[in-house]
């Protein structure tokens, strides 16, 4: 099939940036999107062109690096889907395709699709994790976990961190991000002895980083390609509004 | 050279305990005056360098990726192995450690396997502490499921996601470190050159992938933890950014790459359907519990599989197995598929398929039995086909999955070159000629919680006198200048042919004659064409843009001309292993009826190859194998 392709163009972190028009006229339907970027970059390649940069890894949709709006969608029109695993066949012959980057204060973009994703690490470098040092933990089947928390807090640690819930929110907020690291936590009694310093640490950076705050739109559930629920985003803030109180009591 | 494996002496049970209670230690005071590199952020990476982190070492880890949450350990779908013995089906250590040499067909070191089966219940502890959520039953107790290949359920799982949930249980304690700035995290940074000085590991350079500015990064030790390198096939189910760079400039460097023809090929992935296609995916081994493999009997059957009668079917596995029937090892299965297909009697467009059926799984116990089973894995597929698996066959085809070979190391862990360190899947050490599954993980985890961190201090105990290493030493000078080097060499050529299309080429020659069986002619004629290959890369590759900014061609250039001389090396190690075992398939070598034949008399090493020069082949030093507690038999699965 035939396509024609606007493509957000970027030189680097302080160009302006615009569109440019593509035309690619032999797309095989079953190629995925990003082998569609491919055959492009394989043409520019040939025009003597720079290719567009984009990030992508395993293309198998867990590892959470691509990352394109696609028409006006993270991840493209197909529900609970990341690019790489959307294929052309979702796509009609003599379509127009517009595929910008993932657009948020706190995601500068680096190049062409590419976007600065390290405010998420720095969040979870606040308190992303449980106090546990190598060799310490006990006997595994010492701490048994309810099968329904567990399932719970498996559904929550199933983000992949790629950031669709950021670029789908008009605030760019993070809280569905955060509130799924929060709540796999606050659901697992491992987590509980840090969960109030874990809030407060997490949330803290959370607003440094220049994120948004939630005005429960819920476009984040509906963009997120592992379906991750706005539940997490109450979650955070009952974690929240809890351990403020207790720090304030103490 | 003789190669010392370093195997500490007494039974083999009690080598490791005896190892702890009498290796070296660094005091906690010198090891703040310690500086490590670790290249890779996986499960190997993550871990080690949280680990080392936490005992006081100064540590920089380094990824290509934009985060260490997204190496490709998080692919990783099936689950995790360790012998805890909850089930109580008469599990144990000994058991663990027994399938691990026997799965890899006898070309693995008892002293290390042995190792793994002991630590392997210290990461299911460890694990769980973190937070990993793995699947549990409603006691709230941890739930197992079996895996191919071993009688007991031992392997541990988090739904489909166990790679996922176990790397983002080392990334957060990779983060806890980075926060306690014990560790300096560096992504989108790569390693293109090592560092040695009067012999020893002294460092690295890499490129900062977004301004490609070229860094100078000193240490006492240097741990590479970089993965496998099955994408010198071009298509494999790796990531698009896995690579050999790291550990192939070690080896150039004087580290020896052992067994590099060791490949794992993973019988049941979504086939190849276009020449744009750039990776493979694969479908969980677990599908051949209620698939039926066949392909029709006649030779270029092009109808529809609905129209094709049961008695002009060829349900090959069954017939060739009877008694494993569809259910017969990777190895098997995968050289079963390319044998139909070579025979003309594949499927699909491209006639490089054969179907997994459902049909009577679905008639015997239902949809809904099997949608509970199978369910996302159908959904997966129907995503990347287009095509609904419970009213059509399935179309599968082997793909490259993960490479057994790798630097060679010793019981430490360590190359050969000291400081020198390779963990994970990049190193050779575990899995013989065959890795089992859900053991990948497993080794992973077991190098960088529980293995390093005690054998580093070995060696680091004898650097705390030396002091800071510095970065301006003439050994670094040339180091960079060779980098800068390449990367102009590489700008300069300004040719006519892509990146990809040499890699594609490359694939193709690997895939065919050093793919899933091999032999001498072949081998000796990918040789040659992979010669060739380089010339034309080196003479006529285009690099558009420039090398200081984010520029991915010259990322993958760079990788490339390393998977070129790779590629060489592994049909030399193919060429010269006559006989065939695991994953190593030389058809000269097989057996009356088909099967591999391995020669214990003549092949039970490791082979370790030596880098000399540009223009002159590896040499080949052999780590022989000593079988002291199992006994060496041929597989069977008729």
């Amino acid at each position: 099939m035939r396509l024609t392709l606007k493509v957000w163009r970027q030189k680097n972190k302080s160009d302006k940036g615009g569109f440019e028009t593509y035309q690619l006229n032999n797309v095989d339907t079953h190629a995925s999107f990003l082998e569609m970027m491919d055959v492009l970059n394989e043409q520019l390649v040939n025009e003597n062109k720079i290719p567009v940069a984009f990030d992508h890894d395993c293309r198998e949709g867990i590892c959470g690096a691509c990352s394109m709006v696609i028409n006006g969608r993270p991840h493209g029109p197909l529900k609970g889907t990341t690019t790489c695993q959307l294929h052309m066949r979702h796509f009609h012959d003599g379509e127009t395709v517009t595929i910008e980057p993932f657009r948020a204060n706190a995601f500068p973009v680096l190049k062409d699709l590419v976007v600065d994703r390290s405010s998420f690490e720095r969040i979870q470098q606040a308190g992303g994790y449980i106090s546990v040092g190598t060799g310490s933990a006990p006997e595994a089947n010492n701490i048994p976990v309810n099968k329904v928390d567990a399932e719970k807090a498996f559904d929550s640690a199933a983000c992949i961190g790629c950031g669709a819930c950021v670029a789908a929110c008009k605030n760019g907020s993070a809280m569905l991000f955060v509130g799924a690291k929060v709540s796999q936590y606050a659901l697992l009694p491992q987590g509980h002895p840090e969960r109030n310093e874990r809030v407060l640490n997490m949330v803290a950076v959370m607003d440094e980083e220049g994120f948004g705050g939630c005005t429960n739109t819920g476009a984040c559930e509906a963009e997120c390609p592992k379906e991750i629920s706005v539940a997490n985003i109450m979650r955070l803030n009952r974690e929240y509004i809890s351990a403020k109180l207790s720090v304030e009591k103490e | 050279m003789a190669l010392d494996s370093k195997i500490p002496s007494g039974p083999l049970g009690e080598k490791w305990s005896r190892y702890k209670s009498s290796v070296k230690l660094v005091n906690p005071a010198n090891k703040k005056k310690i500086d490590i590199i670790v290249i890779g952020t996986g499960l190997a990476g993550a871990s080690a360098a949280a680990s080392l982190g936490e005992l006081g070492y100064k540590v920089k880890a380094f990824c290509f990726q934009d985060s260490a949450r997204r190496a490709h350990s998080i692919a990783a779908q099936g689950g995790i192995n360790a012998a805890k013995n909850y089930r109580n089906d008469g599990d144990s250590v000994y058991r663990l450690f027994y399938d691990t040499i026997k799965g890899g067909d006898y070309r693995s070191r008892e002293g290390n396997v042995h190792r793994l089966a002991e630590v392997s219940v210290n990461i299911i502890d460890q694990c769980v502490a973190q937070g990993v959520p793995f699947a549990r039953e409603y006691s709230g107790l941890l739930d197992n499921r079996s895996f191919g290949g071993v009688q007991v359920s031992r392997t541990f799982y988090a739904r489909g996601q166990t790679g996922q949930q176990l790397l983002l249980g080392a990334y957060s304690a990779l983060n806890r470190q980075v926060k306690e700035k014990s560790v300096e995290l560096f992504t989108r940074h790569e390693m293109v050159e090592v560092v040695i000085e009067n012999g020893k590991a002294r460092g690295v350079i890499v490129r900062d992938l977004v301004t490609g500015e070229i860094q100078r990064h000193a240490a006492h030790a240097v741990v590479l933890a970089t993965g496998g390198y099955g994408n010198v096939f071009f298509l494999s189910t790796n990531a698009m950014g896995c690579n050999t760079t790291a550990i192939w400039k070690a080896h150039k460097k004087g580290a020896f790459f052992g067994n590099p023809c060791f490949t794992q090929i993973h019988p049941t992935c979504i086939p190849v359907h276009g020449e744009y296609q750039s990776k493979l995916t694969l479908m969980s081994e677990s599908l051949r519990n209620d698939g039926r493999v066949w392909v029709s009997k006649s030779k270029g059957d092009k109808r529809k599989p609905q129209d094709i009668p049961e008695e002009e079917r060829d349900y090959y596995l069954e017939r060739k197995y009877p008694s494993f029937g569809n259910l017969v090892p990777r190895d098997i299965a995968s050289r079963a598929a390319k044998e139909a297909c070579d025979d003309g009697r594949g499927v699909g467009e491209t006639g490089m398929a054969v179907y997994l059926d459902f049909a009577d799984a679905i008639k015997k116990y239902g949809k809904d039995t099997i949608s509970a089973r199978y369910g996302n894995l159908f959904e997966m597929y129907e995503k990347i086909t287009g095509e609904d698996p419970y009213t059509t066959p399935m179309m599968i085809y082997p793909a490259v999955h993960y490479t057994m070979g790798g630097l060679w190391v010793d019981y430490n862990l360590m190359t050969n070159v000291p400081g020198m360190y390779a963990t994970g899947e990049c190193n050779f050490s575990d899995h013989g000629a065959n890795r089992l599954g859900a053991s990948a993980l497993m080794q992973g985890l077991a190098d960088g919680y529980f293995v390093l961190p005690y054998t580093i201090g070995d060696y680091l105990s004898g650097e705390i006198l030396t002091g800071k290493i510095k970065s301006d030493s003439p050994a670094f000078d040339e180091a960079e200048k060779n980098v800068r080097e390449q990367i102009e060499k590489l700008m300069n050529i300004k040719g006519t042919k892509s990146v990809d299309y040499y890699h594609r080429k490359l694939g193709k020659v690997m895939w065919d004659k050093c793919g899933m069986a091999r032999n001498a002619k072949g081998l000796t004629e990918a040789i040659e064409e992979i010669k060739r290959i380089k010339t034309e890369f080196w003479s006529d590759v285009k690099i558009p843009g420039t090398a200081n900014e984010l520029n991915p061609e010259l990322e993958k250039a760079i990788r490339v001309a390393d998977f070129i001389e790779l590629g060489e090396l592994m049909c030399r190690d193919a060429l010269h292993r006559e006989e065939s075992c695991g994953g190593h398939f030389r058809s000269e070598f097989q057996t009356p009826d088909g099967e591999a034949l391995r020669n214990d008399d003549k092949f039970a090493y490791v082979g370790a190859w030596e880098y000399k020069s540009e223009n002159q082949p590896q040499e080949l030093h052999k780590e022989e194998l000593v079988f002291e507690s199992v006994h060496l038999t041929q597989r069977s699965y008729k």
